[in-house]
């Protein structure tokens, strides 16, 4: 278990090198800042496998890299297998006495929602399903951002992208969003978590309690996406933020089959203050039936949370 | 290929193969169950269960993740294998590429069956030749004694390499079948395999690499260029380690070729794997009514052994390659086609035809190996033949 879970901002400005500047991510993007809060959380040295997408492309063009620690790059859709394969040759080294006992090593995947949702998802089952010891990050940005923002599983209901084009006929992406963060408890992991920039101190907390945990753990991360989402640069962890205000992201964390919400807005936000900003919904500001649409779907789903939460370990009983 | 004195156990390819990968005890096995080669998987798993081997074994959900996996802990300087055939091994094929870019010297069993579609799970080779071009050295045996030394000289190739390589035996011909395996002490096992020393160590978390980053227009030519080099150092690794497996364990198998009654040959086969004892037979037979006929049995197909194939075939008036999978391009399968191109630049140019055969586990009995051997009498005789024959089947 990690000394304390929370670190306030001036510890957490001395725990981490984060990310090299000069990486190639665009300007407002907010999964470099998402990496360095994760970096800086960790107390042990950690080693982590990326799949394809964003995040590796902007941040290793050969010869240069902006990661402070061992990190590698296998394919798209295999990073938790990857990851896997590296934690059991970790424990097969301490085991034969090849790397000293006393050698602790945290082991992070880090996925776009591309690479998690959609190709990536057996992989990311497998994986947790076989109880390595490592946390998965999805870095969620609703889209296949990398490729020039096509629809994933991780798209929301009627947004815009090229593969889901707002047109005369269709008003974009006619499903709404799969519950990953569900799917994946539905493993009986030991924690599972969403959380979102905005409310890095929640973040932190949820990545070291991630890391002190034996087995597998997951936290999905709403990245808001400059050029997928369209909005100005300035704007992603305002946007974030608008996400869990208005319930559209919510934060909470499932530990051992036990859900709490970490965040409930006192005065929530109506989705509309969220989908507003952003050009991938411009094209529904005048269709309020599909903005009643996304409302009903954003409210059934905190409701269902709501009612998960109602049951409590014994201890809290 | 009898070694000396040696423990005799009666084995089946597969076993022969697990029994080879329990006595070097890798540090990872992560693998799937696929026919014919389900029972490596069943077997390793068995010895892990029962405390056989120290090995971290994972059983994945699917060979792309079985790959995945190897080259995740083959990053950490670990020594890793697996096993898979036929759409297993067509299911790791973009992580192929990805191991022996990273330079990873994964040892892979891998049991010979015919690719989907239409499915069948019987003996041919379109599986490993369709990986022919993932920079993974391929090493073909004919029977499981030769499997299961091959494996063992496989680990010390790979890693004295830097290359990921596959040992292949023919599915259910060999797979299945019992024979006599003359094996090794556990003891000699590990002395000739060594210690891994690895190019690089993801878990040195005191000095971080960055491991298959984005390699763009100013810098993947060369990264695939220096593999080109790592499979001419191969060709010279191959050769040492096989000739010092021999002298150490009195075994002695050929690096690259076998020729059988080759010495003064005019016209010649040229076959693989299981295929090759059944052209022996042939070869015989053929010898016995007077015959210059002889064979060659291709061990290595990747690094493609062009020099050794023009030296025994340079002084050869007509040659038949026989190819275990079609390359459907309307001239052959790639044994043919790579033959043909390797012995282009003989001054006396023999001629060539290929014969494919056996496809799906059609069965290739004695008469066809003899039938092969006419046909290719025939070309000698410049006698009109198909540049491509197809041996066995209903047409």
């Amino acid at each position: 278990m990690a000394e304390k879970l929370t670190l306030n901002l001036k510890e957490l400005s001395k725990r981490t090198e984060g990310l090299a500047s000069g990486h190639r991510a665009c300007a407002g993007c907010p999964f470099p800042a998402i990496i360095k809060m994760i970096l800086g959380a960790a107390d042990d040295p950690v080693v982590v496998a990326n799949a394809t997408g964003c995040m590796e492309v902007v941040t290793t063009i050969f010869p240069y890299t902006a990661w402070p620690v061992p990190w590698i790059h296998n394919a798209f859709e295999n990073a938790a297998a990857t990851i896997s394969g590296v934690e059991s040759a970790y424990k097969a080294l301490l085991r034969k006495g090849k790397i000293p006992g006393n050698k602790k090593i945290k082991f992070i995947a880090f996925g776009g929602d591309g690479g998690t949702y959609d190709i990536g998802l057996q992989s990311l089952s497998g994986a947790i399903e076989r109880g390595h010891n490592f946390l998965y990050v999805l870095y969620d940005n609703e889209g296949y951002m990398n490729t020039g923002i096509q629809r994933s599983s991780a798209t929301p209901f009627a947004a815009h992208t090229t593969t889901s084009p707002a047109g005369k006929v269709i008003p974009g992406k006619t499903q709404h969003r799969k519950d990953l963060t569900e799917i994946v408890a539905a493993h009986n992991l030991p924690y599972a978590a969403q959380a979102s920039p905005s409310h890095w101190n929640d973040l932190i907390r949820k990545v070291r309690k991630a890391l002190s945990v034996e087995g597998p753990t997951f936290i999905s991360i709403i990245s808001p996406c400059v050029p997928g989402w369209g909005y100005p640069e300035h704007m992603s962890i305002e946007l974030a933020k608008l996400a869990v205000e208005t319930k559209f992201w919510p934060l909470y964390e499932v530990e051992n089959g036990y859900y709490k919400i970490n965040y409930k807005p006192r005065n929530p936000l109506p989705v509309i203050e969220f989908l507003k900003p952003q050009a991938r919904f411009k094209h529904i500001l005048n269709r309020p039936d599909l903005i009643e649409e996304i409302q009903r779907f954003v409210d059934e789903r905190w409701e269902r949370l709501l009612w998960l939460e109602q049951r409590k370990p014994e201890e809290n009983k | 290929m009898a070694v000396k004195n040696r423990k005799r156990m009666a084995l089946t390819g597969n076993e022969a193969y697990a029994y080879a990968m329990k006595q070097i005890n890798p540090d990872v096995v992560a693998a799937y169950p696929i026919t014919p080669a389900t029972e490596i998987v069943q077997i390793f798993a068995k010895y892990v269960a029962d405390g056989l081997v120290n090995t971290e074994f994972v059983p994945v959900e699917s060979e792309h993740s079985a790959m995945s996996a190897c080259v995740g802990a083959s990053a950490t300087g670990a020594r890793v294998m697996t096993g898979t055939a036929s759409q297993g091994l067509a299911l790791m094929h973009e992580i192929l590429y990805i191991a022996s870019s990273l330079r990873l010297p994964i040892v892979m069993a891998v049991v010979n069956r015919a690719l989907s579609g239409p499915i069948n799970i019987h003996c041919d080779h379109s599986d490993t030749m369709g990986s022919r071009d993932a920079g993974w050295i391929q090493v073909y045996t004919e029977n499981a004694n030769e499997a299961y030394h091959s494996v063992i000289m496989g680990i010390r190739i790979a890693e004295t390499v830097n290359l990921p390589l596959m040992v292949t035996l023919d599915g259910f011909i060999i797979s299945h079948e019992m024979e006599v395996v003359e094996v090794l002490e556990d003891q000699e096992v590990q002395e000739f395999i060594g210690e891994r020393k690895p190019l690089y160590n993801i878990l040195d978390v005191d000095n971080p690499i960055t491991v298959g980053p984005l390699d763009l227009q100013d810098y993947y030519f060369e990264h695939k260029r220096q593999q080109v080099e790592a499979m001419k150092y191969a060709k010279e690794v191959i050769k040492s380690v096989v000739e010092e497996y021999n002298k150490k364990f009195g075994t002695d198998f050929p690096a690259f070729i076998e020729p059988y009654r080759m010495e003064d040959a005019e016209y010649a086969v040229l076959a693989m794997s299981s295929a090759a004892g059944t052209m022996k037979e042939a070869v015989d037979l053929m010898r016995e009514k007077g015959e210059k006929v002889g064979l060659v049995r291709l061990r290595v197909f990747r690094p493609f052994p062009f020099e050794e194939l023009r030296e025994v075939f340079k002084n050869i008036k007509a040659i038949g390659v026989m190819d275990r999978a079609d390359s459907l391009n309307t001239m052959g399968g790639p044994v043919f086609n790579e033959t043909r191109s390797a012995l282009y630049d003989l001054e006396t140019r023999p001629k060539m035809m290929g014969f494919v055969f056996g496809l799906g586990g059609r069965d290739f009995p004695i008469e066809d190996a003899i039938h092969i051997i006419e046909r290719v009498k025939a070309l000698k005789e410049g006698k009109k033949v198909d540049m491509v024959e197809y041996i066995g089947v209903r047409e």
